[in-house]
């Protein structure tokens, strides 16, 4: 077999040899299954009664960061997704629109983390696509995935099932994902925080053992946990109030966030759960939670409550009260 | 619980005791978002009246300059830097900001610090790089170091705009305002740093009483102990309670960096007006950097939406919810005026935060 070069030029997305050779010398020895590796139009696949189905893309720069890669996002974003809607992941499309001039080594790389986090994921990647374009256009690299799960029987999902006296729970720390990017792309302070990017099937599948006890799930992502709260609340006659004490938070990105100017509930997770529960069984799902290694900072962190409808309210550490808002711009550093 | 927060809640405490009426101006932005944000304000009783001031840069900026710097980014040879919030500050019209000229294909760029304006100005040699130098005095210097390294390296294509201001001649402007009943000042901390106990000294003159606060929300509820209690003794002598931070004499090195390069000069502050020698400009051995000499400001052009009340929000004499626009036609996803889009205007701050 020649050697391949050292950087993926146009021609590798024309669907030629040059496409095969990819697909043959990269992207199956990387990810290679029965399925995939028929290399058909689409996959024939069996699933087990009703099913999940999602969609994510990646664009994130810079594609490596500390604690993960566009790769690995790519995985558990969809993954995730598939497990908040209350399903068992098991099968994802991987589709790339690759820069011209993007290294074959790079692209290794990022093959062998999504591997690496389908692998601990259970899911199978059985279908496929890569697209070339010009210099100048897709960062480097973008990825979309898009996914099926298996439906969990004895789960009802859904923001109608909310009630009053209901618990929010976070699964851990909040805000290191976004914090983490910010400072890796911008530099602006010597950081050694981390993205907290991880497959969430552990600690899903133990918070559903509760069954009709879980009213919904979200992964707080783009917006963080509030934006994410507020679309529980939007629309409803509830409110959530957050006890502002309760919401874990790493120091280094309290510390981060206080020099910058920013706010950690904010700030984006991608390996984080939110879940409304029936107040009767949040206590031993915390216990249960903090055996877990992604649920060892566990908390409650609110409740569904009635004075209000449609906010999400924080109760602060002195007391007094305010509106947690959806974020509605990008968050800026201030200026003094 | 720690010593901080015993010393709090025993001062919330102490002020839900008061029964008098008191009118307290927060003057800083980031006063009226921290009494804001960590519920404060909520805590406190309502004959306690806290007044939002005109101590946020941004939203004094008056629309000529918005316009300008506007107008200014989409030139192909400029790119713009700035510090954040100023990106999504509208002028005389909504689509007159950064953030809608960077998406018409307008380079801008945001940084935490001036000296990394300088970096952009070494790396595009080819472009004009412009810093927008806004704020109070607490960021004056920063735009001045930035000033003397770009003489010091030869850099000849970093220039800036100077819309900073400073503080006194508008406190004193506001003291001079008879509709206004304004008991005692929350000193802006961070300015306090720059110009000392002695640059706030000016208030005893007019008996009107001032304290220095930091930001903590404790250190912010010591300051209003202490206004209540200077205003029942009758007690005009400035108070610092920021004093880790703030001396008794301005900080020499700060205030010589910015003597050395800029001028005091008459200075347009929205919703306020022309105030006397309330702007920093630079001086005329630094016209090189001053990017007003290549492309002027006009200083005569439109004045923006009429029902827009940011003037008296900014005096004090309105809260913001009773602005006819706020909530309504002016929020901030859609923001009329400044007050509303700054990460430190008080409608933002009231919007986001109060209910």
């Amino acid at each position: 077999m020649k050697k391949l070069e050292e950087t993926i030029s146009l021609s590798f997305g024309n669907g030629g040899e040059k496409t095969s050779k990819l697909i043959e010398q990269i992207i199956l020895p990387a990810i290679g299954n029965d399925a995939l590796n028929l290399l058909g139009d689409g996959a024939i696949l069996n699933t087990a009664g009703a099913i999940a189905f999602s969609t994510d893309s990646f664009v994130i720069y810079p594609l490596v960061f500390p604690g993960g890669d566009i790769g690995k996002l790519s995985v558990c974003g969809t993954v995730n997704d598939l497990l908040m809607c209350g399903s068992i992941p098991k099968f994802l499309s991987l589709s790339f629109i690759i820069e011209e001039g993007y290294s074959f080594k790079e692209l290794k790389k990022i093959m062998a983390s999504i591997n690496n986090a389908a692998a601990e994921a259970g899911v199978k990647i059985v279908t496929g696509d890569t697209k070339v374009v010009d210099k100048g256009h897709g960062h480097g690299l973008y990825i979309n995935t898009a996914g099926i799960g298996e439906r969990i029987q004895g789960v009802e999902l859904g923001k109608n099932r909310i009630s009053v006296g209901d618990k929010v729970i976070v699964s851990g720390n909040v805000g290191n994902h976004g914090i983490s990017i910010l400072c890796a792309r911008e530099n602006f302070i010597d950081s050694t925080i981390e993205s907290d990017c991880a497959v969430l099937n552990e600690v899903v599948l133990a918070i559903l053992k509760y069954g009709t006890e879980v009213k919904l799930l979200r992964d707080p992502t783009r917006g963080g946990v509030a934006t994410t709260l507020n679309e529980f609340t939007e629309g409803m006659d509830y409110s959530i109030e957050l006890i502002e004490n309760d919401i874990p938070i790493d120091l280094t990105v309290k510390t981060a966030c206080d020099l910058l100017g920013l706010d950690p509930l904010y700030s984006a997770n991608e390996g984080k759960v939110l879940a409304v529960v029936s107040e009767s069984i949040a206590a031993s799902l915390i216990e249960d939670l903090e055996k877990l290694k992604l649920g060892k900072d566990a908390a409650i962190i609110g409740e569904v409550v009635s004075y209000v409808e449609g906010k999400v309210i924080l109760k602060t550490n002195l007391g007094g009260k305010r509106i947690l808002d959806k974020l509605n711009n990008d968050i800026l550093p201030r200026i003094c | 619980m720690k010593l901080e927060d015993k010393e709090l809640l025993d001062n919330i405490k102490l002020l839900n005791q008061y029964k008098g009426i008191v009118n307290i101006m927060e003057v800083c932005g980031t006063h009226t978002v921290a009494i804001s944000k960590s519920g404060l304000r909520q805590a406190l009783p309502t004959n306690i009246n806290l007044i939002a001031g005109p101590g946020c840069p941004v939203c004094v900026t008056p629309d000529i300059y918005l316009d300008y710097v506007y107008e200014l980014a989409l030139k192909d040879d400029i790119i713009i830097v700035t510090y954040g919030d100023m990106i999504r500050v509208p002028g005389s019209q909504p689509e007159h900001t950064l953030e809608k000229a960077k998406s018409r294909g307008a380079e801008v760029k945001i940084v935490y610090s001036s000296i990394d304006a300088l970096q952009i100005a070494k790396q595009n040699p080819n472009k004009k790089v412009v810093f927008l130098g806004i704020g109070f005095e607490t960021t004056a210097p920063a735009t001045a170091i930035a000033i003397i390294e770009a003489e010091k390296l030869n850099i000849d294509n970093f220039y800036i705009i100077s819309m900073h201001k400073i503080v006194e001649p508008v406190m004193r402007a506001l003291l001079e305002d008879e509709e206004l009943s304004i008991d005692g000042f929350i000193c802006p901390g961070h300015v306090a740093v720059i110009i000392g106990e002695k640059g706030f000294k000016f208030l005893e003159k007019y008996n009107s009483i001032g304290v220095i606060a930091g930001f903590e929300p404790g250190n912010i509820a010591k300051a209003l102990v202490e206004i209540i209690h200077s205003k029942e003794t009758s007690d005009y002598v400035l108070k610092n309670v920021y004093s880790k931070l703030v001396r008794k004499e301005r900080n020499l090195i700060a205030k010589g960096i910015i003597n050395k390069v800029f001028k005091i000069e008459n200075d347009i502050w929205r919703g306020l007006g022309l105030i006397e020698n309330s702007g920093l400009k630079l001086r005329e051995e630094y016209d090189r950097f001053n990017i007003e000499s290549i492309f002027p400001v006009n200083y005569g052009s439109n004045e923006k939406n009429k029902a827009c009340q940011c003037g008296d929000v900014l005096k004090g004499k309105i809260r913001p919810n009773q602005c006819k626009l706020f909530g309504e036609t002016c929020t901030p996803d859609y923001p009329i005026g400044p007050c509303m889009v700054s990460g430190e205007g008080s409608c933002a701050a009231y919007y986001r935060y109060n209910f």
